[in-house]
């Protein structure tokens, strides 16, 4: 008893007893504080996510926009254009390759950014600039500097003597896929950089500390011990990077149009063609869809690679 | 005694050979940190060096694209706030901006909170739900999104983004607050609580101050994805006047085959510059929100 009239003074003197009952009902407020943000979630994407998905058996067009059931029209008509295959496979090829380059040179990215230099904060500045600007505004500073013209690496090209005119490099088709597999990994390697610097630092220096002491150099600590330890991490690098790489169209929109003749055209931004510029809301639907399953492998293991992490 | 001499000059010579050494990986670091950040801010010293440039200079494909061979002008970049919409585009942009983070803070808060810290049995896989929201990309809703913007009458209007953009940040930044109150000692509000505050008021008055520097980052974060968003912009919106910077410099700036190129190029430096310096100041914070969103609590 004299416990609880100690504690009771301690109490603001203003706090009228019946306000505390339903700010106090842990149970309750957490659905409360949670219910906002749920209900916005359900409604704008949980619902467009079934629309989208319900969209690709309609017939549904810009200008009929009202909804009936059509069956497997809208991917018949997705599977007839030979485009549709040029945007799956290019897709699919961009993605790979962009991953495999980001984890690279994110790798390598890290182990600098972990060093102590002076002037490290200005590097750093410079590093993100690709990852923090908005991926449209520099893609048009790539747009320039792969100018069919006045492109400054033809410039230097052919002052080296090594080219004639010039490259041309978003009018043909393969050196168009190499321009936007460039620009992805350019603007996505700081990403990847920085996550697996979280990886890195995360480490103990007694493990390293240890290596060393057994007399083990740089390249064995390397790969004996930080990469293994690091692995999940630069796993979860990786799928972010793909994520990003293969839901993205404002790299093809702004730097290629998809073009030369649709050589350079991904899912993102045929279905974007199709469905807005269009019209074919359907058939845009239908295009889209093939994104859900690679996206659904890489959320999968980005979740297991984190479990990964959380075991050690 | 004459041992002693070798170790001590075998002992300077392996001093020095180290010193040799460490001087080599010290220039190593250095070469490597500027072909680096060469490598990544090359584009827009491009781009800043165009800008700058008058016309003659600029089109003569002989002239050396990297030095200014005429005198640098900022004719274009003035041509870009007088002759262009860029000032709409920027005006257009803060405001979608703060009204996104605005209510981003509003419904994130009180989610992180509940998934943080009233622990539920559902709140760990409703945490991770929510990462997943995340991941479903706008190229993948944004017909359908499309449809409802024009069922609500908002198409061609900003106000369609102010209504889509919180669907990308309210998940993401919930996830980044998550980390930031794991971070906050649970013993500080039960203290709180103890002393005779309810669960609000001890949220309110111990956890909200507490936060503040997560929540500064959750605002920078939420703005940067917002002003960054291309997809939606391009498909939910068409005139110039309602457009955003990342929709209406590629679109607008670009005039058939007339391409402005300095003041492109101008706008991209002037947009890029600002967002990169403060996500440079918290990029500590962001990767120790998001590593802890990741840890169980």
């Amino acid at each position: 008893m004299e416990q609880a009239t100690a504690v009771q003074p301690a109490r603001p003197a203003t706090g009228a007893p019946p306000r505390r009952r339903l700010a106090d009902r842990d149970g309750l407020l957490a659905w409360l504080f949670l219910l906002p943000s749920f209900v916005y979630v359900i409604a704008l994407v949980g619902v467009p996510f079934v629309l989208a998905i319900g969209f690709a058996f309609s017939d549904v067009t810009a200008g009929d926009p009202s909804f009936d059931w059509a069956g497997l029209d809208a991917f018949r008509r997705a599977f007839d254009d030979p485009v549709f295959w040029q945007s799956l496979r290019n897709t699919l090829v961009i993605t790979v390759i962009s991953m495999v380059l980001i984890v690279l040179l994110g790798k390598i990215l890290a182990n600098i950014l972990l060093a102590d230099f002076r002037g490290k904060w200005i590097v750093r500045f410079l590093i993100l600039l690709p990852w923090t600007t908005p991926v449209a505004l520099s893609t048009v500073s790539w747009l320039w500097l792969l100018d069919s013209i006045f492109s400054p690496i033809d410039w230097v090209l052919r002052q080296l003597g090594l080219l004639e005119a010039n490259m041309y490099w978003l009018g043909r088709p393969t050196l168009a896929m190499v321009s936007v597999i460039a620009v992805h990994v350019w603007r996505l390697v700081p990403l990847a950089a920085v996550i697996v610097l979280a990886g890195l630092i995360a480490i103990p220096k007694d493990i390293d500390e240890a290596a060393r002491v057994d007399g083990a150099g740089f390249w064995r600590r390397m790969f004996e011990v930080t990469i293994p330890l690091t692995l999940p991490v630069i796993a979860v690098a990786a799928l972010f990077g793909a994520i990003f790489t293969f839901t993205d169209m404002a790299v093809v929109y702004v730097l290629t149009r998809g073009g030369p003749t649709n050589s350079t055209q991904v899912l993102a931004s045929w279905a974007f063609a199709r469905g807005i510029e269009g019209g074919d809301v359907a058939q845009g639907a239908a295009i889209a869809i093939f994104l859900f399953p690679l996206l659904l492998a890489a959320a999968i293991l980005i979740l297991q690679a984190v479990r990964r992490m959380q075991v050690m | 005694m004459a041992e002693v001499v070798t170790t001590e000059a075998d002992a300077e010579q392996l001093r020095r050979r180290y010193a040799r050494r460490h001087r080599f990986s010290r220039v190593g670091v250095y070469l490597a940190a500027v072909l680096a950040a060469l490598l990544a801010a090359g584009p827009f010293l491009w781009s800043t060096i165009t800008a700058l440039k008058l016309n003659g200079d600029l089109y003569d494909a002989t002239n050396n694209p990297f030095v200014f061979n005429e005198p640098a002008t900022l004719d274009h970049v003035v041509f870009l706030f007088q002759d262009t919409a860029f000032p709409t585009f920027l005006w257009n942009t803060l405001w979608v901006g703060v009204l996104v983070v605005t209510i981003t803070l509003l419904f994130g808060l009180p989610a992180a909170y509940s998934l943080a810290r009233l622990d539920r049995p559902w709140s760990g896989p409703m945490g991770i739900a929510l990462f997943f929201v995340y991941l479903v990309p706008p190229t993948l809703l944004f017909l359908s999104l499309t449809r409802i913007v024009v069922a609500l009458g908002l198409q061609d209007s900003t106000w369609s983004l102010v209504l889509i953009y919180p669907t990308i940040t309210i998940p993401i930044c919930t996830w980044l607050l998550i980390g930031f109150l794991k971070g906050i000692p649970k013993d500080i509000e039960e203290q709180a609580m103890v002393d005779g505050y309810s669960r609000v008021g001890a949220l309110v008055r111990t956890i909200l101050p507490l936060l503040f520097p997560g929540i500064v980052a959750v605002i920078v974060f939420a703005f940067t994805i917002t002003a960054s968003e291309f997809i939606y912009a391009l498909a939910f919106i068409s005139p110039s006047s309602e457009k955003v910077v990342s929709t209406g410099v590629p679109t607008e700036l670009i005039r058939g085959d007339v391409f402005f190129w300095q003041s492109l190029q101008a706008s991209n430096i002037i947009i890029a510059l600002p967002i990169a310096l403060v996500f440079t100041m918290f990029l500590g914070r962001f990767v120790s929100g998001f590593t802890m969103g990741a840890v169980k609590g």
